[in-house]
């Protein structure tokens, strides 16, 4: 039974890698998460495996045949050692996974020297977009659809007009509550190229499932030309 | 005729319920004139005072107060003749009946009432979600289905049906007449129907039922058309009526266990529902207060979680899951007594472990207080708490590893009697950990991150809920039918709905992991073109499972009018509900049983757990799971 547990379980470890869980890495936080999750598949097959097979083998063994129907089982109290053993070993497999997923957290929070601000705005049904001004005298820029450059980390700080909604790109892996009084925010560093939905995750009323729009990950170039295209509009507009 | 209608009963009830509600206008009409309010008459006061008013009134109608009222007026009370014991026919169960196993039975029937409702608010969403595009519903009305939905299932089936089980089971297993208040126990139940009506009424009223999600978070919940008042006001009634009980259960269980009955001889499913009514009772005055809030706010204004006026957004959601989280063990840990009891019985074995199994429930009774903030991860609240809150939420899965191991070795060597209750209860047991699992991954802050509000919940709650609770609600209501209804069921018809339910629950929400972990959010009416195929096959499932309900409702409702009767014991169990005639005797005991051993004795030659005869005949006391071998002197 041992044998066929442990063959279950590397045959399980070998499908549940294989499956391509999440949507594209688009920022460098997407690969830390995406590693955490491989790692928890790894350490929660086995246990899957492990109840299933027991359960399997007891059906396939211990159930009752005909004539038994008056028989009961050896009677069994407990077992002091083997208790003590189910419980030190998820515990200790819990601090692992929790260590390890607090060093992950640590990873993708981490603060950088230079990093760009956006500033997110949620309202009944749709985002806008921010951009602080460059220099001083510059207006600040908005737009309806994201635009970042890539390999460069940015600081989103996320605000409600209303009520509750949750600013989520999901190929960038993070994701925040834009609540009504308080500022809230997150950072990610966007490392590859392409068009990203942005996607409101907290329910927010009855539009809540067209509150869709789109971020755009361009290289630095591009997004300087968009940034001085916006800006002279915005000038020209006062 | 008079003399009928002042009777208690459903008529006078109804009556009641209208002064109820012309109290409500006598009551909104003057102060509103007094106060100068334009327009005097408005419907949205009167609602709100209505719907404490009218079902108040209703209760009163019903009789639900008539002896505190003769009490407290001085009158004669009526003499304890006990004339509200026990059902002579189907009306007796649509009276004021302080008989703990007719209230019982009109919790679980009430209850599966409610799971079909819920159900099909459900095959509605699937139909709705089976294509992208709007198809059978607006979006509004489709955030009303699941959050009607959810509150129905969640406050109106899985909470009152383990109840209500517990309400037949638990005092025949404890050697009890009855529960300590049987008043107070009729009132408890009479509140759950009125609940679960004001929430189905909400459809009917201007602006739809109420959409917020059964989280209902403010300050979108306290700015939406009146049908939000329904949810608000319908958890007040749930929530007493669970309190109440939880309390009857409790005294029930601390005062009245027959002689010899100690702690550690009550059988798991008695531990079980004395852990819950210890969260139920510690718990859920939060969601009271989060709603009474929130009714505030809303009527009068006063800006608890209006972040314009200084209100505070997020401290709505610390109130909510300081219920919320210790809820979903209120709506597991029933389960687990009830699958302590059907593994065990049906292995033939002692319960592996039982003080640990007992310890365990105590351990997840604490922890689940320290947990409620890991629904907040992506809230805003201050970073820091996610640590801890992580922590203990890891350590929770430590105590529930312990009970499923421990039925994993209690299964080791028996002899398993593979029929209904014993498949619902494996079953239970290979779905949980699948919930189990998706919960510790949700521990984990980093990947929680990604995945909140996405289909990743909505698959986690569900292996939590569907296959863990609803499978131990089948389980059970199966093991105990007999005991119920004096009848059989069909076991070739209990197979059936297993495995129909087993099978295409497992596609229905199994693939929801992936279509969450991909990038679909929750709680939405439509979605992106990419999770069309998974949608489809998704939906296609959850019809499936919706009709395997029928074969279950069918199995019921035919065995329970025409099954084979049952004998005492069917299942050949020790615990004392099998040791008195099936249905049960109208007062539980012709002698009142005396415990001399172990509930979970099985394989121990000659052991019994209750004996019928005078206290002071009894044998020395054996403890439960203390390795006891020793051959009762018969």
């Amino acid at each position: 039974m041992i044998v066929i547990g442990l063959i279950a379980s590397a045959i399980g470890i070998a499908v549940a890698l294989s499956i391509d869980w999440f949507p594209i890495a688009g920022s460098t936080q997407a690969k830390k998460v995406d590693t955490l999750f491989d790692v928890l598949l790894i350490a929660s097959v086995p246990i899957f495996v492990f109840v299933e097979v027991v359960v399997l083998f007891s059906v396939w063994k211990f159930r009752m045949r005909p004539g038994d129907e008056l028989k009961d089982g050896p009677p069994i109290h407990g077992n002091t050692l083997l208790e003590v053993v189910w419980t030190a070993i998820p515990a200790m497999l819990l601090v692992g996974l929790c260590s390890y997923a607090y060093v992950t957290l640590r990873n993708i929070e981490h603060k950088p020297k230079h990093e760009m601000v956006v500033n997110v705005t949620g309202q009944q049904f749709a985002w806008s977009f921010t951009y602080p001004a460059a220099n001083a005298g510059a207006k600040p820029i908005t737009s309806t659809q994201l635009y970042l450059p890539k390999g460069k980390s940015v600081k989103f700080n996320v605000r409600s007009k209303d009520v509750i909604h949750d600013f989520w790109v999901p190929e960038f892996r993070i994701k925040i509550d834009a609540v009504p009084g308080i500022t809230t925010h997150y950072r990610i560093t966007p490392s590859r190229f392409g068009s990203y939905p942005v996607v409101c995750a907290e329910l927010c009323g009855l539009g809540h499932s067209t509150m869709r729009q789109t971020a755009h990950v361009m290289a630095p170039a591009d997004f300087q030309a968009w940034m001085q295209r916006k800006q002279a509009q915005a000038s020209k507009a006062t | 005729m008079t003399a009928r209608l002042r009777a208690p009963g459903l008529h006078r009830g109804l009556i009641g319920a209208a002064l109820g509600f012309a109290l409500a206008y006598a009551i909104v009409l003057p102060v509103r004139a007094a106060q100068g309010l334009h327009p005097v008459l408005d419907g949205d006061a009167v609602t709100i005072v209505g719907l404490l008013s009218a079902p108040l009134g209703f209760l009163f109608g019903l009789g639900a107060f008539d002896y505190w009222f003769y009490y407290l007026t001085g009158r004669p009370t009526r003499p304890e003749d006990h004339s509200g014991h026990g059902a002579r026919s189907w009306k007796d169960y649509f009276r004021v009946n302080t008989d703990h196993k007719v209230i019982g039975i009109q919790y679980t029937v009430t209850s599966f009432f409610f799971l079909l409702v819920g159900g099909s608010l459900a095959m509605l969403m699937r139909a709705e979600l089976a294509q992208p595009g709007m198809q059978f519903v607006s979006t509004d009305g489709f955030n009303g289905l699941f959050s009607v939905h959810a509150s129905i299932l969640i406050f109106l089936f899985v909470i009152p049906v383990f109840a209500g089980l517990a309400n037949f089971v638990l005092p025949l297993m404890i050697g009890a007449p009855d529960m300590a208040f049987p008043r107070l126990n009729a009132v408890s139940y009479w509140m759950l129907p009125i609940a679960g009506l004001m929430m189905m009424a909400s459809f009917l009223v201007p602006g739809g039922s109420f959409s917020t999600g059964w989280t209902a978070y403010a300050p979108l919940s306290t700015d939406q058309p009146i049908g939000q008042l329904f949810f608000t006001v319908g958890v007040q009634f749930a929530g007493a009526s669970s309190v109440a009980t939880a309390l009857n259960f409790l005294v029930t269980i601390i005062t009245m266990r027959a002689p010899g009955m100690s702690f550690w001889r009550m059988p798991l499913l008695v531990w079980a529902n004395f852990s819950t009514s210890l969260l139920v009772v510690i718990a859920t005055p939060f969601i009271a207060a989060s709603q009474f809030l929130v009714l505030l706010d809303r009527a009068l204004h006063f800006h608890f979680f209006d972040a314009a006026q200084g209100g505070d957004v997020l401290s709505y959601q610390h109130i909510f899951w300081f219920y919320s989280h210790p809820a979903v063990y209120i709506m597991m840990l029933p389960g687990f007594g009830i699958i302590s009891e059907i593994i065990s019985v049906k292995s033939r074995k002692p319960i592996f472990g039982y003080r640990m199994m007992a310890f365990s429930l105590l351990a997840i009774v604490v922890l689940g207080f320290t947990v409620w903030a890991h629904h907040m991860f992506v809230s805003g609240m201050q970073s820091w708490i996610r640590i801890p809150m992580m922590i203990t939420t890891a350590i929770i899965a430590v105590p529930t590893g312990i009970k499923v191991f421990s039925w994993l070795a209690t299964l080791w060597r028996g002899v398993l009697h593979l029929d209904t209750p014993m498949l619902f209860a494996l079953g239970f047991l290979t779905m949980f950990v699948i919930g189990g699992i998706s919960g510790v991954m949700l521990a984990m802050i980093p990947v929680d991150i990604h995945v909140s509000d996405t289909y990743f919940i909505v698959a986690h709650i569900h292996y939590v809920l569907f296959g863990g609770s609803l499978f131990t609600i089948f389980a059970g209501v199966y093991y105990w039918f007999p005991k119920m209804t004096g009848r059989m069921f069909d076991e070739r018809l209990g197979k059936l709905h297993f495995w129909l339910t087993f099978i295409f629950f497992n596609l229905t929400f199994g693939p929801m992991h992936y279509i969450g972990l991909r990038g679909m959010p929750r709680r939405v009416a439509d979605y992106s073109q990419q999770y069309a195929g998974w949608n489809l096959f998704i939906s296609l499932s959850a019809f499936v499972v919706g009709a395997s309900t029928l074969v279950f409702l069918y199995n019921m409702v035919s065995s329970w009018r025409g099954g084979p009767r049952a004998e005492a014991n069917p299942w050949r169990a020790l615990t004392l509900e099998w040791q008195v005639s099936s249905p049960p005797p109208i007062f539980n005991f012709d002698t009142v049983p005396t415990v001399v051993g172990g509930p979970y004795e099985y394989g121990v030659p000659g052991a019994v757990h209750g004996v019928f005869r005078k206290p002071g005949e009894v044998r020395p006391p054996t403890p439960a799971g203390g390795g006891a071998t020793q051959v009762a002197r018969e």
